[in-house]
């Protein structure tokens, strides 16, 4: 029924962006539009480097295969069509013929199966083209992706930043391996998508043009892109309201997005961020002390209070998550919450065998990796205090420091976020995958192990039938909302700003700035 | 050491005085290099999780086996002394090496950034010094009165409001309640037009920058020109002149001034550095693109070569600075350094 109602509203929102777009405002061309990027850019070449700051420049810069639109569904960009074999070992891609690099040279297939072979040595998401074996070429225009095993999330792994097309007679001149340290990443940058590279200062800015041979006719309609580059968010905010920057994405203080959201001259949305999937949870270790009893875990979920973290901290501009993936996502399946109960909180700690002894049950350490999730953590300290746990807050002087703690497995509880990428397969399945248990920042560094839980991953993983897919992820969910190795609270608040007089049609798919804006324009 | 000294009482100290000077600052200025490094170098390498953690968290996660290949590359599994002596002997052949983040040059890097600071910091420290001298000559003459009290209170505002704050108050103010400045960077690229226009351009956009960094010095000029005048104004040499009949122009800006002014210029001297590491949260509040955003990032993104660089870039110009210092107070006050 659920589902039913999901694709009807999905056809009435189809049909009333076409209806507006063909009454309401027709895309004007030209202008320069000028935007934002939240932090320096390390690399432009987004074959090689992941990421929401290369994402936005990586995406006009380089067509992938497919483009998504806001209902989920794949839609044709560099590949005009695809199809997946019966047995989902082979994807065939049929590739526009008029698709050009910025230096005139025609798109092949030999591009598509060298961009393969680069993402697959030097990107930072092993698991998106793991099961490609080889890509074989039968003319220019045909590329032909051999799997070892079905592999469905290489549709969304094809869209977005994750299969950027670079130029082989560019960026194969060394050993695939070096392509991440090319001297053309960040100048002379080429790639086949809407815009080009005019200027990268690192630091500084980055400045896009038009590409006038760009695939799809008519497109882009903007002129130029100059992405500043500011690193301020309060800075940023100043800057939205005086009307310096016509657009920016991935504002996430909830302070500075109530305030523009005061704004007249401005719209500010969290549509658009499903893809990337960012969620905020209560980390916890359940390889040792007493978060390795289910029970506890269980009882700390009840004892903190979600709504007040989304009231209080979050100030109404997050929404509720109940597992691993994002509310978003075409595969999410809400479960029940731990709704605030001291009571149970305090029943379960008594069955697990943890007593109020002189005052207190036991003591847990809790940890942050950055400034702007100390409220959070101060507020569970608060909350276990409540049903007489000890709570000890532990700040760390950097990222890295906090990165090493829980690459180690060196932490009881900790605040966390972490993004989806598209398929759960991607960014989803390493959180609980006891076969990736402390290898690093964002692995399961939770130490969760559960023989269903691998093997619902496993078998969704390879699962080329939708429905019985969404069925897999769903019983995964429901046992990660019942074992707690995390406790998800709530989506981090991703929100695009936009000049509304001013900017028509921003990127409010699934991916954010993620993707190509060439159906962006200025009003 | 004959020739030397033959030469030294024929041409008048100068010149030897100087040389010499700059000769033993040189060495000096090597071995502090030196010890700069190593000591980063060490202090680095002793907090835990590395570049690669960071790197990490730019691509928003990565595989442990791509971690491993970034530590494998970088060098980073390698021993502690290992790395510290690789480091040292590339610095000796004056190669600061490659950005572990951007991949650059370091050099480069550190040279495409360096004119922004260059800038920010000079304007604001020569602003700083005219202002806070102005201010301080001005109170110091009616000590009591309010235009003193005034100006104690600028002052004192500007040094013990953190420089952040007083940025974002100035944007608040002058970019959104009324706009005549920019929010932030150093140009508007949109911007079309010719020399002038572009450097005009930037003059706008260092105005805000600049008057911020300038608040934090600007208190301890105008205190110490003020109590250094007043100390002055109270010598018999300007009651003598009062009594010869000389204007109070003449006496206050000719005769205290100049001899007021030695420790001031001594003072901005050794605040030399405390201007540059100010301009790291200025430069981080305005988006200006200096070296101390670029300071500020590497050192948030482990990114040990260009931290050390900058570093090393930094005591430069620390050093360079005090040189010119010393050539100032040399024109202020003759008795410096030319006396046999």
């Amino acid at each position: 029924m659920r589902h039913i109602f999901k694709d009807l509203m999905a056809a009435t929102a189809l049909a009333s962006i076409v209806a507006t777009a063909s009454y309401a405002d027709e895309p004007k061309k030209g202008g320069t539009l000028v935007t934002v990027l939240g932090s320096n850019v390390r690399n432009l070449n987004s074959a090689v480097q992941s990421g929401i700051v290369t994402g936005f420049p990586g995406a006009q810069l380089f067509a992938s295969p497919l483009r998504y639109d806001e209902n989920w569904e794949p839609q044709p960009y560099l590949a005009e069509s695809w199809e997946t074999s019966e047995d989902g070992l082979t994807v065939t891609l049929n590739l526009v013929k008029n698709a050009k690099f910025h230096d005139g040279t025609p798109l092949t297939s030999t591009d598509v199966a060298f961009s393969v072979e680069v993402i697959k040595a030097n990107h930072p998401f092993k698991s998106m083209f793991a099961p490609v074996e080889t890509v074989e070429t039968p003319d220019a225009h045909t590329a032909v992706l051999k799997l070892a095993k079905p592999h469905p999330a290489l549709m969304l792994a094809m869209s977005g930043q994750l299969m950027s097309i670079i130029p082989k007679h560019i960026y194969g001149d060394g050993e695939i391996t070096d392509v991440k340290a090319h001297p053309r990443n960040n100048e002379n940058v080429v790639g086949s998508g809407p815009f080009k590279l005019v200027e990268f200062k690192n630091g500084e800015h980055v400045i896009l043009e038009r590409f006038d041979d760009f695939f799809i006719d008519g497109r882009p309609y903007l002129d130029k892109i100059v992405m500043r580059i500011i690193t301020d968010p309060a800075a940023r905010a100043i800057a939205y309201e005086n009307g310096e920057l016509h657009m920016g994405a991935f504002e996430s203080l909830p302070r500075i997005i109530n305030r523009l959201k005061g704004v007249d001259s401005l719209t500010v949305t969290a549509d658009g961020y499903g893809a990337i999937g960012p969620l905020d949870w209560l980390a916890m270790n359940t390889s040792k002390g007493p978060l390795s009893n289910v029970k506890v875990r269980k009882a700390i979920a009840y004892a903190v209070d979600k709504n007040f973290i989304s009231k209080a901290i979050m100030q109404g501009t997050a929404s509720d998550s109940t597992t691993g993936i994002h509310p978003d996502s075409p595969f999410y399946a809400a479960q029940d919450g731990y709704d605030l109960d001291l009571e149970k909180a305090a029943e379960l700690l008594d069955e697990a065998g943890f007593p109020v002894k002189d005052g207190t049950r036991m003591s847990l350490t809790i940890d942050f990796g950055w400034p702007g999730v100390k409220p959070q953590v101060e507020y569970v300290k608060a909350a276990l205090k409540k049903v007489d746990i000890n709570v000890e807050v532990r700040s760390s002087a950097d990222f890295p420091t906090w990165a090493k703690k829980m690459g180690t497995g060196d932490f009881d509880l900790s605040w966390d976020t972490v993004f989806n990428w598209g398929d759960p397969v991607i960014g989803v399945h390493r959180t609980y995958d006891s076969s990736n248990i402390l290898k690093g920042v964002w692995s399961n560094t939770q130490s969760y192990s559960n023989a269903r839980v691998d093997e619902l991953m496993a078998m969704a993983a390879v699962e080329t039938d939708d429905v019985k897919r969404k069925a897999l992820y769903a019983e995964f969910q429901a046992i990660i909302a019942d074992e707690v190795p995390v406790y998800h609270t709530n989506t981090l608040p991703y929100h695009t700003v936009y000049n509304t007089e001013k900017v028509g049609n921003p990127p409010i798919g699934i991916w954010g700035t993620s993707t190509p804006i060439d159906m962006t324009y200025l009003k | 050491m004959t020739c030397f000294t033959a030469q030294h009482s024929l041409k008048g100290g100068f010149p030897v005085n100087f040389l010499q000077t700059l000769l033993v600052r040189s060495i000096y200025a090597i071995i502090l290099l030196l010890a700069v490094l190593v000591l980063n170098f060490s202090m680095m390498h002793l907090a835990p999780g590395d570049v690669a953690d960071t790197i990490a968290q730019a691509n928003g996660g990565a595989d442990a086996e791509v971690l491993e290949a970034i530590r494998t590359e970088y060098g980073l599994d390698q021993p502690f002394l290992v790395q510290l002596g690789r480091y040292i002997g590339n610095v000796m052949q004056l190669n600061l090496g490659y950005s572990f983040y951007y991949r650059e040059p370091v050099t480069e890097l550190i040279l495409q950034r360096l004119p922004a600071t260059l800038l920010l910091v000079f304007s604001a420290q020569i602003l700083a010094l005219l202002l806070g001298v102005l201010l301080g000559v001005i109170s110091a003459q009616k000590p009591n009165g309010i235009t003193s009290h005034f100006v104690t209170f600028i002052a004192l505002f500007g040094y013990s409001a953190p420089v952040f704050w007083t940025g974002i108050l100035l944007l608040i103010g002058f970019s959104l309640q009324f706009q005549w400045f920019p929010v932030a960077g150093m140009r508007d690229v949109t911007i079309e037009g010719g020399f002038f226009v572009k450097t005009w351009d930037v003059i706008v956009h260092l105005i805000l920058p600049m008057i911020t960094l300038a608040s934090v010095f600007l208190a301890l000029y105008s205190r110490l020109t003020r109590a250094t005048m007043l100390e002055q104004l109270r010598t018999d040499y300007v009651r003598t002149a009062y009594a010869k009949g000389m204007p109070h122009r003449k006496v206050v800006y000719q005769h205290a001034l100049k001899n007021a002014l030695s420790p001031v210029i001594t003072l901005a001297g050794l605040q030399f550095s405390a201007v540059i590491s100010g301009a790291v949260l200025v430069e981080a509040v305005f988006s200006w693109p200096g070296l101390g955003t670029l300071a500020f990032t590497s050192i948030i993104a482990r990114d040990t070569p260009t931290i050390l660089g900058i570093l090393f870039f930094s005591a430069l110009v620390v050093i360079i600075g005090n040189l010119l210092t010393d050539l100032a107070q040399k024109l202020v006050d003759p008795r410096i350094g030319g006396i046999e």
